[in-house]
């Protein structure tokens, strides 16, 4: 697995997280080039079905990024998105997915650096995880709807 | 030719210049687009936001029959805008639109080329699966209220108000402290003219105090704001004054006869005032507050003193009064909360609050004006005049430890300082500076008349200040130690009087600011524009404008400028008449609905709400109150609730695109 490169989806906040990134971006600070960012409004709008549909089909770590507690957008989106993510990561170690594929951080809109630092940091983590098996094995790729 | 149903797209990937073509292949990812299913046409091209660039979509919208439209580019927060307006030219719903950030995401934050294209394609080919599900959507127009809030009294605030009162709108002046004036107010003269503050700022504020469109709210806070741009609605606490504001002429009898005596905020503390009092003599409104932490009559319960009920021949003071909360519905807000101040005693070394003679540029401000508390006269704690004077640059600015930032304005009233000590008491002056930074209209002749004048000017950064004399020429005075770092060589200089310029920080409640507004701060704490250059006076909440120092360090003609800029913004969104309404938001399939009501005890904001429909229950969303954060319909457990613009297809399919392993 010398040459392992995970595959990293994240679901950035339109408010805080996404405008970190953009940051980053008119910062030109590099970091790593395996993540794919998904822009939602608010962290509140991610289903942990989505995480689940992502590792199911392929994704070897899902980043939930969202506005720090008190600075959600929508008042409190990120306090319901701070509940369901460690359930979820519950439920995945029950079903044999470390848990540390998923990870939940606050980005606000001035934390450029931190975004990089975030996005290398899990990348690296997941690197070390190895690839994730239940995406990777062959009759995950067709999946049901969720939402 | 092509069916009703048929999806067609068009795909354009913007060169950017080399921002994005410096780094991803554009033509390959372009040929890459062409092969995905649906795309009609995909097509690079150097600067798409151009008006050629837009024209190029609009033609192939109208000859191509495109009716989906996908733009690789910089970030949607700048252009997804753009290029909505684009397609609606054409005649294409915006809401048929997709936008792939390549730039920020993409090409300016990975450097290997190859692995930038690779993501420039995989992100391309999610949006092209997730504009296949886009639908039109109806953009309702709601109507604004025309009226505006103005949070904060100080020069920026001001201006911003009386600019949009002069233009027959109606603004509400909410301002803290009992005075309007800010900072300005407290100053003594304005560099680089010298021209007296109090004169120049005074017209202004009685301007606010009788304007007919303002309605002046001091002594007052915001305690909550809802609705959304266009439609606010602020609660605002009117802080008990006990005094009958309709009754208090100003004549400030009630001062003089009250007994208790309190450092005065005004005169950062080198004067006194009573615990009933008028800020200063200018004050407006011009009527007098009971602080009530320091009224003997309030803490005794009634019991004591009284002597100002007695003094008051208005009869205006009232114990009896309580805060009041009024509701204010406004189109617009403007934040001109100002900035605070670093507190000078958390660089111990300097000796700020432990040697009497250390003081601050604001209190040295204080101390020249003619109405301050030492009407004028520049001097030591004991009284005497001083011979010496060391001004200490950047006290906690463009210091890691401490701010980053250059706080701007300080290299300027420090020449406006050295020369009134020149000028008044012929005092000797060392300038100890980092860099002299004189950047604005006659700031660097300003700069080369004081030097000119005899003022010493050290460049080094001060390591301390002492009172330990190694000499007998240092005995009794205060050593500034400091590397000239010009003559490489560590300088201990005697003086009598130490003024420290400190770094102008965010307000200490800035956060609360924020979350109460529903915007950002930065990392230095001030509030967070939309864009930097672009848009320095929006934040990033729609309807909720930025004016003066809450935004960053300025001087007063860039305070005066931002002011009206924000006043310029807020009038351009009122005399629109209308806003967009969001209608990405929430509906329900009712087929699927069951009623249980999650979604209404989810809602922040009050949008779906159970009713009985054709004999079952089922959920309703009200569209004016939905602001589409998608919430419900991740809670919803029977699926019916979803996120138009971000429906569960449209999401599962970039994750698919995105997590899917390729060649599947």
């Amino acid at each position: 697995m010398g040459n392992f490169e995970p595959k990293i989806v994240a679901f950035c906040c339109n408010w805080c997280s996404y405008a970190g990134a953009d940051l980053a971006g008119t910062s030109r600070i590099q970091y790593s080039p395996n993540i794919r960012v998904i822009r939602v409004m608010c962290s509140g709008r991610v289903n942990p079905l989505f995480v689940i549909k992502a590792l199911s089909i392929g994704a070897d770590g899902v980043l939930v990024l969202g506005c720090h507690p008190g600075d959600c957008h929508y008042i409190e989106g990120n306090y319901k998105t701070m509940r369901r993510i460690p359930l979820l990561q519950k439920m995945l170690k029950q079903l044999g997915i470390e848990e540390e594929r998923v990870r939940l951080e606050w980005v606000s809109a001035s934390e450029g650096a931190k975004f990089a630092e975030v996005t290398n940091g899990f990348t690296e983590s997941v690197r070390k995880l190895g690839p994730n098996s239940l995406g990777h094995s062959k009759q995950s790729s067709k999946e049901a709807k969720h939402g | 030719m092509h069916m009703e149903n048929e999806k067609r797209i068009g795909v354009y990937i913007c060169h950017c210049g080399l921002n994005i073509a410096g780094t991803v292949d554009v033509e390959e990812v372009a040929k890459y687009a062409a092969t995905l299913p649906h795309v009609v046409i995909a097509r690079d091209y150097r600067y798409i936001c151009s008006d050629p660039g837009q024209e190029l979509i609009k033609n192939d919208i109208k000859e191509l029959k495109l009716n989906r439209v996908v733009v690789a580019s910089c970030s949607p927060r700048m252009h997804e805008h753009t290029f909505r307006k684009a397609c609606l030219a054409a005649g294409l719903n915006p809401y048929l639109y997709e936008h792939v950030n390549i730039r920020e995401h993409c090409s300016w934050v990975h450097a290997d080329k190859k692995q930038a294209t690779e993501k420039a394609k995989d992100l391309i080919r999610a949006a092209v699966q997730r504009v296949y599900y886009h639908e039109p959507l109806e953009v309702k127009e709601i109507p604004v209220n025309p009226n505006t809030l103005v949070v904060g009294g100080g020069i920026a605030g001001i201006e911003a108000a009386l600019k949009i009162a002069n233009s027959g709108r109606k603004v509400y002046l909410v301002e803290k402290e009992p005075s309007i004036g800010g900072h300005m107010i407290q100053l003594d003269t304005t560099f680089p003219t010298l021209d007296c503050s109090e004169c120049i700022m005074t017209p202004k504020m009685s301007e606010v105090g009788h304007h007919s469109n303002i309605e002046l709210l001091a002594y007052s806070e915001v305690e909550e704001v809802s609705g959304s741009v266009g439609n606010f609605k602020v609660k605002v606490k009117k802080k008990a004054r006990y005094v009958d504001e309709s009754k208090c002429i100003g004549c400030g009898i009630c001062e003089q006869k009250c007994p208790w005596k309190v450092p005065s905020e005004f005169e950062v503390g080198l004067g006194q005032r009573k615990a009933i009092y008028i800020p200063f003599a200018q004050a407006i409104p011009n009527i007098a507050t009971v602080d009530k932490d320091h009224c003997v009559y309030i803490q005794s319960g009634g019991k004591k003193c009284g002597a100002c009920i007695k003094a008051c021949e208005a009869g205006a003071v009232n114990f009896d009064q309580t805060d009041q909360v009024v509701e204010l519905e406004v189109g617009a807000i403007i934040l001109a909360t100002g900035y605070d101040l670093f507190d000078a005693s958390w660089i111990p070394q300097y000796g700020y609050g432990k040697y009497d003679n250390v003081i601050t540029a604001l209190e040295f401000e204080r101390m020249t004006c003619a109405a301050g508390p030492t009407l004028g006269k520049i001097q030591l704690k004991d009284g005497k005049t001083p011979q010496s004077v060391a001004i200490i640059h950047c006290v906690g600015s463009r210091d890691k430890n401490y701010c980053e930032y250059c706080s701007r304005i300080c290299c300027m009233y420090a020449l406006k300082h050295a020369h009134h000590l020149r000028d008044k008491i012929n005092a000797a002056v060392y300038q100890m500076y980092i860099d002299m930074r004189c950047t604005g209209d006659s700031y660097e002749e300003f700069y080369n008349r004081v030097s000119e004048e005899g003022v010493v000017f050290i460049k080094g950064k001060v390591a301390e200040v002492t009172d330990r004399a190694k000499t007998e020429e240092e005995e009794g005075k205060l050593i500034v130690i400091a590397e000239n770092t010009l003559l490489g060589k560590v300088m201990r200089i005697p003086v009598d009087m130490v003024i420290l310029c400190p770094a102008m920080v965010a307000r200490s409640d800035a956060a609360e600011i924020a979350r109460k507004f529903s915007i950002t701060q930065k990392a230095t704490g001030f509030f967070l524009e939309r864009h930097a250059k672009l848009e320095p006076q929006v934040s990033a909440m729609d309807g909720v404008f930025l004016a003066g120092c809450c935004q960053f360090p300025k001087d007063i003609p860039d305070s005066v400028s931002h002011g009206r800029a924000a006043a310029a913004a807020a009038l351009e969104l009122i005399d629109r008449g209308s806003v967009a309404a969001e209608a990405a938001i929430a509906c329900v399939d009712e087929a699927l609905c069951h009623g249980c009501g999650i979604c209404e005890e989810i809602c922040e904001f009050q949008a779906p709400k159970v009713i009985v429909k054709d004999g079952r229950m089922v959920s309703m969303v009200n569209e004016a109150l939905c602001k589409g954060c998608g919430a419900c319909a991740v809670a919803c457990p029977s699926g019916a609730m979803s996120i138009k613009h971000f429906t569960r297809d449209e999401i599962s399919t970039m994750i698919k695109e995105l997590a899917a392993e390729k060649n599947d």
